[in-house]
């Protein structure tokens, strides 16, 4: 397969990475480490400044904790407060392996599902830790007030969430996401009263600073006046989401971006395996070339919803005047066991399969069926309206139509990113003092998230294992004290003052916003849903000559001291433009179907992802080395002492 | 799906700066769908705009489907638009006439300067909540999520305030820009709720007092919030949140 790199295939690091993970039984490692870790004395903490980018549910988690803790915290986002971080667009639900409900979970099992759901690609180390820690974070979230829902006797309600046989997700209705990030914004608030933390909004962060190896401070820009700010401290803790909108059309926020991760990848954090990327299976079919973004129609619709498209290709008759018999329930009939419920990887394949085999439904035949007629029947509409009211609403708001009496169409769409910044157990990435939390690291999904684990993972890692693993770093290394004087800051504002400068200087015609249409135009078409090597070297070629044309064509209008948006999105599209090189190398270069990551020449008879454990059973960790085209590969090879890696099978 | 092409008369709020005057720039859009929302539909504008050499107009969005409450612009009188329980980003167009004429301004009040175009600061609402919208939790010391019952329907009531998005269409919309309803979503839910109820007093003490410090105004009963908002978030939190209050001043 070599001759499809377009010059050859990557250079590969002989370092083994080591993700530290400490010694001992599964079960324990967590407990153990923390119980052995250096601590930080009170009086200390105050004397180290901490700076954290981001306050979604990962970064307002850990500033609030770190504020509570003594540390001096600095926070930034790019919304105008920090209660809009795009968590709060999260709509079903969190897990926890509390086992309310008495149906058998347990921390193994939740560890268990998670590890297979990410088809075997994730470290079991983390992902146990991950499942030890949920329980507490619903005690937590309980404790500040978050309005869960509730059974009549007061007791937390649950129900069951995509891919898992057990109801172990928790909830706020269709608002989860908001009460959770609400909840953690009331923690920094608090923080920011008690002179601990300081919110820095409307700032984006542009720059890394290391010096003498460790992360020492950052660059950002000031949205409303254009001021390039240098801000230092004793570590820097980047939770700043995922990079769904690499496709441009997602169910990301507008302002979701990768900048700061690929910056501080320049500056030589490595970014562990950027090809995994989740299609959501249930999104609102996208209608229009001007549309600006795509709206999640939560997976809990999956569990009263049944998915059906005509059984005959070409069928253009109106659902209601397709009689059941001539309608394919697919999920129900390929994968008996899990049904409407199959983890989403599978699911947004099997609905491509359909629209491509001309069995899709809607104005531009990519979209399929999703009927409540049956739930309807059974549990009566005010039943379905409490559980489900507010998506409908939404999504009749969208297209006009009214899914209690239309079956609703839905497609799949970009949604979360598996790959990100690569971290050890501690959450440090290769730069010592760059620490990634939540969606912008790789570490808990493997190649496929399962539903209602992403809000967990955030919140596991802010409230949870940053203050002990922050901790122990400070604690071990004792930084003395730096000031932005330091010429590295003044380095890092020069090259960044430069970056700025060419934007503005191109001086074409087009619009950012078309340039990143055409960006996401390539990469959905061939780095999308289905990837094939050929495709993916055309993929290549064709985000290069995109870069070219994108540092010929584009036109920011007005200036750079001031609040300007154009800029903005130009420098995170210029990034997009770079980052999505070693996304298209990176699936290219993983010859095996996994989770997220379907090569068309693996797959097995029926279509399903083939993995290669032999070959490929590692995280790609990529090193930059200057030259775009030719990244270093290291590779951390997984271990699977507790889940054997099967063959996922949901049949 | 219609592929019918609208165009509207837009004026729009047009300010370069917090000192700089402002003022109402007609511009016309075309080839609008109605299934845009008011977002896209401006975008299609500033896309226009770039190509003709003009500088955009600028206003804050982010989620773009009615949760982050960044966005939020007053629609020819009306925050948020003619439809009722919508944001600006969720607002399609086909909600309005072909060839219509419509104003965007930005959402006022003393306590939301204007950054620039239809951008304003809303950071007072982040001190009302500093103020003690919040339930004083250490990370690492709760209880187990069942140890105390809630009943199910404090929870609904709760979750009813909580559902605020924080957009301050209210306090555009409030002829004495109150923050009111705002403040009250807060004071309410953690009062429906057992974990609030311990810092109940200084809570809503507090945030009433941020509240007057940051010039927003006093609540005359116009209700003009509770139409706007996007949420639908009750007056009723109001008169509980009086309710607390005066618990709190009277002790
Ligand atoms: C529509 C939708 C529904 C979802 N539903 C669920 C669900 O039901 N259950 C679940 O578990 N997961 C869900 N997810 C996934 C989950 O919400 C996210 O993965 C998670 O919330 C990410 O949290 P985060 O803290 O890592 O990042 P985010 O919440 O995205 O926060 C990123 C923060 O970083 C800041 N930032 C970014 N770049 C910069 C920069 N350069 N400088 C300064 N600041 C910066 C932003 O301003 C923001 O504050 C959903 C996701 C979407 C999009
Ligand atoms: S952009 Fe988030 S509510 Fe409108």
């Amino acid at each position: 397969m070599n001759q499809t790199y377009l010059n050859a295939p990557p250079e590969e690091s002989a370092r083994i990475l080591d993700a530290r993970i400490p010694p001992g039984p599964l079960e324990r490692k967590w407990t153990d480490h923390r119980g052995h870790v250096p601590l930080v004395s009170p009086a200390n903490k105050r004397k180290h400044t901490i700076l954290v980018v981001g306050t979604g549910l990962a970064g307002g988690a850990a500033a609030a904790s770190l504020g509570e803790l003594g540390y001096r915290v600095l926070n930034f986002c790019i919304q105008d407060s920090p209660r809009r971080a795009h968590s709060v667009a999260a709509q079903g639900g969190i897990n926890a392996s509390k086992n309310y409900q008495n149906d058998g979970d347990s921390d193994f099992r939740l560890f268990y599902d998670t590890v297979k759901g990410g088809d075997f690609r994730a470290r079991e180390a983390n992902v146990y830790r991950l499942a030890e820690l949920s329980g507490a974070i619903i005690d937590q979230c309980v404790a500040q007030g978050v309005p869960f829902a509730r059974e009549y006797g007061g007791t937390l309600a649950n129900r069951s969430f995509g891919g898992a046989q057990v109801s172990r997700t928790f909830y706020a209705r269709g608002q989860t996401g908001q009460q959770l990030l609400l909840g953690a914004y009331g923690s920094l608030m608090r923080q920011v009263a008690a002179g601990t933390v300081t919110m820095l909004a409307r700032r984006e962060m542009l720059d890394l600073v290391v010096v003498d190896g460790r992360a020492r401070g950052i660059v950002v820009r000031n949205l409303v006046t254009g001021e390039l700010e240098t801000y230092a401290g004793d570590a820097v803790l980047l939770a700043t989401g995922g990079y769904s909108t690499v496709f441009y059309l997602s169910t990301n926020a507008v302002n979701c971006n990768n900048s700061a991760a690929w910056r501080c990848h320049k500056r030589g954090a490595f970014f562990a395996n950027p090809c995994f990327t989740q299609i959501h299976p249930t999104c609102i079919p996208q209608e229009a070339e001007t549309q600006s973004k795509l709206t999640l129609m939560s997976e809990s619709l999956r569990n009263d919803g049944r998915v059906w498209v005509p059984a005959k290709p070409e069928d253009r008759r109106s659902p209601a005047e397709i009689p059941d018999p001539e309608r394919d329930y697919y999920l129900e009939r390929i994968y008996p066991a899990f049904g409407n419920l199959v983890p989403r990887d599978i699911a947004s394949r099997a609905a491509k399969r359909m629209c491509d085999e001309g069995k899709g439904v809607g104005s531009t035949g990519r979209a399929v069926y999703l009927d409540f007629q049956a739930a309807l029947e059974r549990l009566g509409r005010p039943v379905i309206a409490e559980r489900y009211g507010n998506l409908f609403h939404m999504y009749e708001e969208i297209t006009a139509e009214d899914p209690y009496r239309v079956p609703m169409r839905i497609y799949p769409a970009p949604h979360y990113t598996m790959g990100g910044l690569w971290v050890d157990y501690n959450l440090m990435t290769t730069i010592p003092g760059l620490f990634a939390l939540g969606e912008a690291n790789f570490s808990d999904h493997g190649a496929n998230r399962l539903g209602a684990s992403a809000l967990m993972q955030g919140l596991a890692d802010g409230y949870f294992v940053i203050p002990y693993t922050l901790g122990a770093y400070l604690a071990e290394w004792r930084p003395q004290a730096i000031s932005t004087d330091h010429e590295a800051f003044g380095q890092a504002v020069t090259e960044v003052r430069q970056g700025i400068q060419r934007l503005m200087e191109v001086g074409g015609k087009e619009p950012v916003r078309d340039l990143w249409r055409r960006l996401g135009h390539v990469c959905w078409e061939r780095v999308g849903m289905s990837r094939e090597a050929s495709g993916l070297a055309k993929a290549l070629e064709e985000i290069r000559n995109l870069r070219k044309v994108f540092w010929q064509d584009l036109c920011i209008p007005g200036g750079q001291q001031e609040l300007n948006r154009s800029l903005e999105m130009a420098i995170r599209v210029a990034d997009y433009l770079e980052f999505a090189e070693l996304l298209a190398m990176d699936a290219l270069h993983r010859e095996e179907s996994c989770g997220g990551h379907f090569r068309e020449e693996y797959r097995t008879p029926e279509g399903e992802a083939l993995r290669d454990d032999e070959r490929f059973s590692y995280v790609a960790a990529w090193e930059y080395t200057g030259d775009l085209q030719r990244p270093r590969l290291h590779k951390e090879h997984l271990t699977f002492e507790h889940v054997q890696p099967g063959q996922r099978s949901y049949k | 799906m219609s592929t019918q092409s609208m165009s509207f008369n837009l004026r729009v709020w047009r300010q370069d700066g917090p000192q700089a005057p402002g003022r109402l720039v007609d511009y016309k859009v075309v080839d609008i769908s109605p299934e845009m929302s008011f977002l896209e539909m401006l975008d299609e504008l500033n896309v226009q705009l770039i190509r003709r050499g003009e500088r955009p107009v600028e206003f804050d969005s982010d989620c773009r489907e009615g949760i982050c409450g960044m966005c939020g612009l007053v629609i020819t009188g009306v925050a948020h638009g003619p439809l009722p329980a919508t944001t600006t980003c969720t607002l399609r167009m086909r909600h309005f006439q072909d060839g219509q004429t419509i104003e965007v301004e930005p959402f006022r009040a003393a306590a939301f300067p204007i950054v620039r175009d239809l951008v304003v600061d809303r950071s007072a609402l982040d001190r009302i909540i500093q103020a003690g919208g919040f339930v004083s939790q250490n990370a690492g010391s709760a209880p187990d999520g069942n140890a105390v019952p809630v009943p199910k329907d404090d929870a609904e009531n709760a979750m009813d305030a909580a559902a605020c998005i924080g957009c301050g269409a209210c306090v555009a919309a409030c002829p004495n820009a109150s923050a009111f309803l705002f403040t009250s979503a807060k004071v309410s839910q953690l009062a429906y709720l057992p974990q609030g109820r311990p810092e109940a007093r200084r809570r809503v003490a507090g945030m009433v007092r941020q509240m007057d410090l940051e010039g927003f105004g006093n609540c005359t009963n116009h209700g003009e919030c509770e139409a706007v908002c996007p949420k639908e978030v009750s007056i009723q939190h109001i008169a509980r949140m009086r309710k607390e209050y005066w618990k709190a001043i009277l002790g």
